[in-house]
Formats: structure tokens, sequence, C-alpha cells
């Protein structure tokens, strides 16, 4: 049942929102893969296999055969490029440079502000308030910016009624701001709608962190 | 004289204006250089507001197309302008240059940034501030060396210039110019800067060329 060889391989952490992106695009594009845990909590993203893997010691990594895709934008337009059924990305040159903006916005202005580490460094330097009010400003001030770049649109996502790469980013990191973080997102009204839309998807729900294999609840 | 339709909204101290620059060189193509004091916060000018909503540099303007963020305006130029194209033809060697722009992007460049970001400017000393960038880009930069070791050759991903050599030249440059990082650590990175520093079209695009240099 299982051919190993040509089968996707996800390096992916349950809570990690940027394995996230990639879970929920691999179902868009209808993709089986096989999960491949590295709990970050217990620290074995910086075993020396998964290191070889990715030098940097993040998830998600994919592999594909022979080829080994860190980073879940180059991953997502390894993906679109590789496995082009149901693209997640539009052919229209506006929209489609929205969605690389949108995509970028999360990926480099947000989350990587935001990720642990980074948490731990501001509560040890500064205290926990501190770190909210950090939380809270670069969450609020990224997606000040994705509600201004997408309010003009009255469609069922992001870009139009199609899930995109926007959709793709925006939704894990709209989920983690509210669970995690306790961002009033009543303030985001497009981008709240964009997230409900993707809620309804079961390929969004298959997605989610508590419905993954190492998801501890 | 014609009048080139192609502006770019630009800092002399931004990197990520630069790879654009490179890119526009590269490609052969004229610009007008908007030059955006970010330091007296020109971004959030009205004028500038309504252009790019998210008051960003690099924007780009191009007839009626508006685009801003780096990587959006590389792809779009790659779509629109395919001379000297900055992607390779194969998946592979693509999926390389993807990993490295996205590792400068979102791994090294943001967390560069951080420090003088509210809550820690003022309250972190410049010693620490300066130990935490250099951490970062260094992290960063041996990252990379991995990356590209089985795939450099004259240049990141093999003999010609692409996409990853756009995103490294401007980082590099910000490490040895900036921030005093002891770049013989990355003997590999270190080689293309040599070789990034013989191209005019990446040099042209350096900080120190443009028309706003030291001006804000």
């Amino acid at each position: 049942m299982m051919s190993s060889s040509s089968k996707l391989v996800l390096y992916s952490y349950w809570q990690s929102s940027c394995a996230w992106r990639v879970r929920f695009a691999l179902n868009i594009k209808g993709l089986a893969y096989e999960y491949r845990s590295v709990h970050l909590r217990k620290g074995e993203q910086f075993s020396p296999e998964f290191k070889k893997l990715n030098p940097l010691c993040f998830v998600p990594v994919l592999v594909d055969g022979d080829i080994v895709v860190s980073d879940s934008f180059a991953i997502l337009l390894y993906l679109n490029e590789k496995y082009p059924q149901i693209a997640l990305l539009p052919s229209d040159p506006q929209l489609r440079a929205l969605n690389l903006q949108v995509s970028n916005i999360v990926s480099s202005s947000m989350q990587p502000l935001i990720m642990q580490s980074i948490l731990k460094y501001i509560e040890e330097k500064f205290g926990p308030a501190e770190r909210q009010l950090w939380v809270q400003h670069n969450i609020e001030r990224g997606f000040q910016a994705l509600e201004k770049l997408l309010k003009d649109f009255a469609s069922t996502y992001a870009t139009g009624e199609e899930v995109y790469m926007a959709d793709v980013f925006l939704a894990p990191q709209i989920s983690v701001a509210e669970m995690r973080f306790n961002i009033d997102m009543s303030k985001f009204p497009t981008l709240n709608r964009i997230y409900k839309s993707c809620k309804d998807l079961p390929e969004f729900q298959a997605s989610v962190p508590e419905r993954q294999p190492d998801a501890e609840l | 004289m014609e009048e080139s339709k192609l502006k770019l909204y630009s800092s002399w101290r931004s990197s990520s204006s630069c790879r654009v620059r490179i890119a526009l060189n590269l490609k052969g193509l004229k610009y007008e250089y908007k030059a955006v004091n970010l330091l007296k916060g020109e971004q959030f000018s009205p004028k500038f507001s309504k252009l790019s909503p998210l008051n960003y540099v690099p924007t780009l303007v191009d007839g009626d197309m508006v685009v801003a963020e780096s990587f959006a305006i590389l792809m779009y130029l790659e779509d629109k302008y395919p001379q000297h194209p900055l992607l390779p033809p194969d998946l592979k060697k693509r999926v390389i240059n993807y990993q490295a722009a996205s590792s400068v992007s979102s791994s090294i460049q943001p967390l560069q940034n951080l420090v003088e970001q509210k809550y820690i400017a003022e309250k972190v000393g410049s010693d620490e501030k300066l130990s935490w960038v250099k951490h970062h880009m260094e992290k960063g930069f041996a990252a990379l060396e991995k990356l590209l070791k089985d795939h450099a050759a004259r240049y990141a991903t093999g003999d010609e210039v692409f996409l990853a050599d756009l995103f490294l030249a401007p980082q590099i440059h910000d490490a040895l110019t900036r921030f005093n990082v002891d770049m013989t650590q990355f003997p590999l990175l270190l080689r293309l800067n040599d070789a990034y520093n013989e191209l005019p079209a990446f040099q042209d695009a350096m900080p120190e060329k443009q028309p706003d240099y030291l001006q804000s």
C-alpha cells in the first residue's frame, strides 16, 4: 500500500504554523504524504539527522524522492511548480503579486518575530508583560497591513473565489493569533471573513494542529 | 527623451530595495529612483500611503501596476521582462534559489531589524544589539554555506547569476559594512561576494551608489 519511494514526506510539528501552511497546501492539492514528527519542545530539531536535512533546524521540511526542501515559502513554490493541479498562485499578474505579498508579509514580517525562540528571549530579558505587548504589537501591525491590502476584495477567500497561497499563509497565522495570543480578530473584518471561509474547508480542518498524529491534547 | 515608465521607491539603506535594484540592472531596465527617507518617516506620507498601502520600500510602479515586497516585485519582473532570467530552468536548482532567498528574507533580515523595534531599541545597549544581530546573521550564513555547498560554482547556484545571488549580495554587504561580521567563517559566501564585486549590475545597486546615500 505504501510506496515509500514515491511518497512525499513532511517533517512537521503539530503546533508549528509554518508546517501547518504546508499541510493545508498538500491537502488542497490532493497530495498524500507521510507525516514525520519533529518534537520541537523536546529539541528534536537539533538532532544530527534533522540538522542534515535542515541546518537551520526549522520545520517544515519536505522530502520528495531525492529533493529536500526546507522553508514553507520555498516548499509552496516547489509544490506549485512540481504539482500544478489546483494552482496556488493565480495567473493574473496583479493577483499573483498580491498573493506573494501576503505570503511574504506573514512569513517575513510576522511569524519570525513571534516564534518561540524569540519570545523566550523577550520574556527572559524584559518579562512576561513585555512579551505579550511585543506579540500584540507585531501581530497587529502585520494584520493592519494585510487588512489594508485585502479589504477591497469582497470575495470568499483572500483574492477571489479560490483558495490561493495568501489563504494558505493567512489562515494558520490568524488561528495562532487568536488561540495562542488572544488577539481580537474583530478588529480585522476582512481577515476574519477569510479565516471563516478557510475553516469551512475539509482540507483546512484536516490540517489543524489538533488533528495531527503528534498532537498532545 | 523617453521617460522611463518604471519607478522604484527605494531607500539606500534598505537591503530589500537593493535586491530589486540588482534585478533591474541585470535585466537592463531603466527606472526612476524615488528616494523614501525612512528615518524621517516618509514612507508614511499621505502621498506614498496612497500609492503603497503597506508603506513599504521597495515599491515598484510599472504603468498601472504597483507592487510592493521584494520577492513579489522580483517575480513580477521575471514574468514581465524575461531577459536575463532570474530563475534557472532546472526545478532542483530553482528550489535551492527559493530556499536561499526565503532564508535571507525570513530567517536573517527580519531578525536583523528586530532590535531596532519598539520595546527593544531603547532598552538594549548597543553592544547587545550588535551581538544579537551578529548571532542571527551568523546562524543564517552558516546554514546558507551548507545549503549552497553542493550547488555553488561561480555564483550561488551555478555559473550564472540567479535569484539567490540577489538576496545574498545585499545581506553580505550589510554584514561586512554595518555589522563587522567576520565573513572568513563563511568562505563560500565570501568567495561569492568577491564575484558580486566584479559585476557592474551588483555594484551599481549597492547603497553607496544610490542618489540618497547618507542623506537619510
